[in-house]
Order: C-alpha cells, then structure tokens, then sequence
C-alpha cells in the first residue's frame, strides 16, 4: 500500500469521502488467513467513523462468513480483498445505513484463484438525506478456476430523492465452465406497502422501519449474531428515518 | 346514530374526477351493500375514505362517529375505528403477519390511551380469529399475504378484522376469490365480527351471493362517482336479473 493519499482516479476510491479519509490516512491493513479446511466468522460493526482495508486468503476448502453493518456516523468503509483457493467459500453479508451527508462504502474483490471455489456478496442499503452510499464489487476468476460459481445480490433503498446509490458489480471471467451471476436493484419503498400497514394503523415512521428492517435483514441471514447485528440495525434505521 | 356520513364528496385520482358528489349515511348497527359497474368508484370510495395518497378530496365531507375522518392520516383513521378489506391485499416481503398485526393492533391501542398487548395475549386473540376464519394458525407465521391464494388473502383480511375490532368495516369484493365453503365462512365471520348494535358494515360486491350470509339493511348502486340508486335487501336481486343497465339509465 502506498502512503500517498487515493484520488478519485483510483476506481476503488472513485466515490470516496476523500476530506474524510484524510484524518485517517495511512489506513493499516488488516490481514486475515486461513489455513486448508479452516472455518471462520466475523462481524464487524461500525458505528463511528472507520476506514477497513483487510485481506483474507482462504485456503484449500475453507470456509468464512463475513458479516458487517456499516451504519457509520461519518466516513465509513470496508474494503476486502478475497483469495479463494480451491474448494474454499467466502460469504459476505453487508448492510450500509447512512443519513446526512455521510458516505458509506463496500469495495470488494474477490478472486477466484482456482477451481471450484463458492463466493456470494449480499449488500442491502438504506440511505436517506444526502447520503451516498457506494458497493463497487469485483469478481475475478483466474485462468484455470474452472467450477466457479459467484454471485453478487446488490440492493439500495433510497429513502429521500435527494440520495445516491452507486452500484457496481464487476466480472473479470478469464475460465471456462463458470457460474457468475450479479443481481443489482436500486428503489423506494413500495407506495401500496406502506399505505396498506397504515391502514392497519401503523403510523408512517413505524411502517418504513418495519419494511427497511426486512429488507436488511436479507444481509444477515445465516450470520451467528444475527439477533444483535438485527438490533443494532434497527437502532440506526431510527437515527435515518 | 349515524356512524359514517359522508356528503358530497369529490375526488380526482391523477386528475380525473372520479367520485362526483357522493352521499351516504350508515348508522350503527346496519349493513350497507354498495354494487355497481367496473369503474364506477367503488374502490375509489373506499381508498379515499381510507385516505390513500392520490386520492385527492375536492369537495364534501366524512366523518366517523362524529369526527372529521378527511383531516386525519391513514393510520389515524384506522385508530379511530376504519378497517378496509381490500380488493387486492399486499404483500409485504419479510414481515411475518404476527408481527405486521401485533404492531398494528398496539399502535392503535396506544393512539387510544390503552396498554400495550403482550406476546401470549396477541397470539392467544390471533389464533382465535384464525379458528374464526378457518385460516390455518401457521400462515400467521408467514409474511403478510407472499404466497397466500386468492381465498386465503381474503381470509386473512377477515382475521385481520377480528384481530383489530374495527368499529365500521368498508370491504371491497371480499368475495371475490373465495370458493364455495370459504365464501361462507367468511360471511359467518363477518357477522360474528361486526354484527353488533355498535358497528357497521359497508360491503362492496358484484353478486349477490355474499349477501345470502350477510343481510344488508340497505342496498346502494354507484355509477359514475355517485350513489344513483338506494333500497332494501330486495334491490340487489332485482339487480341480479337485470343488470345495470335498466337502473342506471
Ligand atoms: N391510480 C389510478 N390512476 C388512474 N385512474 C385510476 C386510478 N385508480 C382508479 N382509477 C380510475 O378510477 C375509476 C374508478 O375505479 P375503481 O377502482 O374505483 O372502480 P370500481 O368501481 O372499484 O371497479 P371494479 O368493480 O372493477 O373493482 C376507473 O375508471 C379507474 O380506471
Ligand atoms: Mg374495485
């Protein structure tokens, strides 16, 4: 990594919050590693300013589960770079929450190095304000990683019209016999949704949090604390709404 | 005592006039049949009443048990006693219906001063309106109306209000979908629900059938965003065999 601070030229930092990054820059990069058959988990909350850049190797069939929820008051984002030695399987499951004028990222790559390896990046944001919230996401599969099977599910929900979403998914395909897929939607919450909970009687803020908290959901399936990431979500959805 | 007066009242849905000067008064305890034409209002009627965005007033009055209902917001008119069956009920992707009506049901409890139902208490109430209904208890486990049939979603409408105990009930085509036996549990529903000297009901149907199980009091025809024509229970028969046409002419 170079000391010298990005520009908007580097496409991984094309819509970064570069005044924000400054008061944090150099970023030390975090490395994690693990071994053939190796299984993991983390979890990483982020709740005030933070700028993550952390590589994982995987090796042979191992497996890990990334869970993250950037609701960052400020600057926040997680960059990830994924090698994936064969057989082993990467999930990363994202929500972004982010109000103001904050700008919240996920930058991925994730390398398919050698055959048969699984990755799924699932990302729901939520933005409100002037928020902008950003998933630039590549999938790479190296010659010869025959087998693979990526997938990328990206949504963002736009609370104010005055928000921006960049969605990004990237495929570099240099094998054969690849499965990749990448599924991005950026939208409003539904009109008839939410006027038939109201009629219920469920007061407006009520309802979007009752919606926006199932669609982020769908990022921490399977997660170990589902339950907690789930309630902080929840929290931060009242600071948005 | 008059439950529901509306007079006069005007709307434009994307700028065309629909509802054009309509008036209707149901008092407590009655049952009100509206019928007419595809197109005529009525669902119009019952989403402005109920206060959907886009459906904009443009003249006349409604109230609720004396109270402006036109002045107040979706979620407040169904605390102060509005329950609409919709034509089309929604679905709402990764809420569980237990969860949609328990926050439902409390939310209207607060906005009336009352205390919070427990957990047990909900499912206790919600697993009897579901009997109520013959609705299978484990749909209440589902996400609101994802996947239900046709049938069901109208079921699951009818145990929504047993659940939430409205004071005037406005259903739009409840029927419509419902096979054989459903459509007479649910016409048994409604009058277990909302058969009481207290409450009415505005049902809004093309056939005559449901009103074999719920007896209207009073029978009204809509045509082109206004009631043109109100009588007994014996209106919507002689509707049946002719039509439309000769009445709305
Ligand atoms: N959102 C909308 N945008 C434009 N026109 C609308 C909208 N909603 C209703 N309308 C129009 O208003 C008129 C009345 O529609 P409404 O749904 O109230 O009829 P209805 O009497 O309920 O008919 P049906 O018996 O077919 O259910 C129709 O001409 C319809 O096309
Ligand atoms: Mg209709």
């Amino acid at each position: 990594m170079t000391a010298l601070l990005p520009t908007r030229h580097d496409e991984a930092w094309r819509y970064a919050d570069l005044a924000a990054l400054e008061s944090v820059w150099p970023v030390a990069p975090e490395t994690i590693v693990l071994a053939p058959g190796e299984q993991g988990t983390r979890t990483l909350v982020i709740d005030g300013a933070a700028v993550h850049d952390i590589a994982i190797t995987l090796g042979e069939g191992a497996q890990f589960a990334f869970h993250v929820l950037n609701a960052a008051k400020g600057y926040g984002r997680v960059a990830l770079r994924v090698t994936l030695a064969r057989g082993s399987r990467f999930h990363l499951g994202a929500a972004q929450i982010a109000g103001g004028e904050q700008t919240v990222e996920i930058v991925t790559e994730v390398i398919h190095a050698e055959p048969d390896a699984v990755s799924r990046q699932v990302v729901r944001q939520v933005l409100a304000g002037q928020a902008t919230g950003n998933y630039l996401g590549r999938v790479v599969v190296d010659r010869g990683a025959v087998g693979t099977d990526g997938e990328q599910s990206i949504r963002a929900m736009l609370l104010d019209r005055t928000a921006t979403a960049n969605a990004r998914p990237e495929l570099e395909i240099f094998a054969d016999d690849v499965k990749c897929a990448h599924g991005c939607a950026i939208g409003e919450l539904d009109a008839n949704a939410l006027f038939y909970l109201a009629s219920r009687g469920i007061p407006p803020i009520s309802a979007k949090a009752l919606m926006l908290q199932a669609f982020l959901a769908e990022a921490f399936v399977g997660a170990a604390d589902e339950e907690r990431l789930t309630a902080a979500a929840v929290a931060a959805l009242e600071t948005v709404l | 005592m008059s439950l529901l007066t509306i007079t006069d009242l005007a709307n434009e849905v994307a700028g065309k006039p629909i509802l054009k000067g309509l008036s209707l008064s149901i008092n407590a305890g009655e049952i009100h049949a509206i019928m007419g034409p595809n197109g005529a209002g009525k669902s119009t009627l019952a989403y402005t009443l109920g206060g959907r965005p886009g459906y904009d007033v443009t003249g006349g009055s409604a109230t609720l048990d004396g109270r402006d209902l036109l002045a107040m917001a979706p979620h407040e008119r169904a605390a102060a006693g509005l329950f609409l069956g919709f034509q089309y009920p929604v679905e709402i992707p990764g809420v569980s219906m237990v969860q949609f009506l328990r926050e439902a049901l409390n939310a209207q409890r607060k906005s009336r001063g009352e205390e919070p139902l427990s957990g047990g208490a909900f499912l206790k109430l919600a697993r009897e309106k579901a009997a109520l209904l013959k609705l299978d208890p484990d749909m209440l486990k589902r996400p609101v109306n994802v996947g239900f049939s046709g049938g069901e979603k109208k079921r699951a409408e009818m145990v929504q209000m047993g659940i939430l105990d409205p004071k005037l009930a406005i259903l739009d085509e409840t029927d419509s979908g419902l096979d054989i036996d459903a459509l007479k549990v649910c016409g048994e529903g409604i009058n277990a629900i909302m058969r009481r000297p207290d409450k009415a009901v505005l049902l809004i149907t093309h056939y005559q059938r449901l009103l074999d199980y719920v007896k209207p009091d009073f029978v009204h025809v809509l045509a082109g965003g206004r009631i043109v024509r109100s009588g007994g229970p014996e209106l919507a028969l002689e509707l049946e065999e002719q039509g439309y046409e000769a009445l709305v002419a």
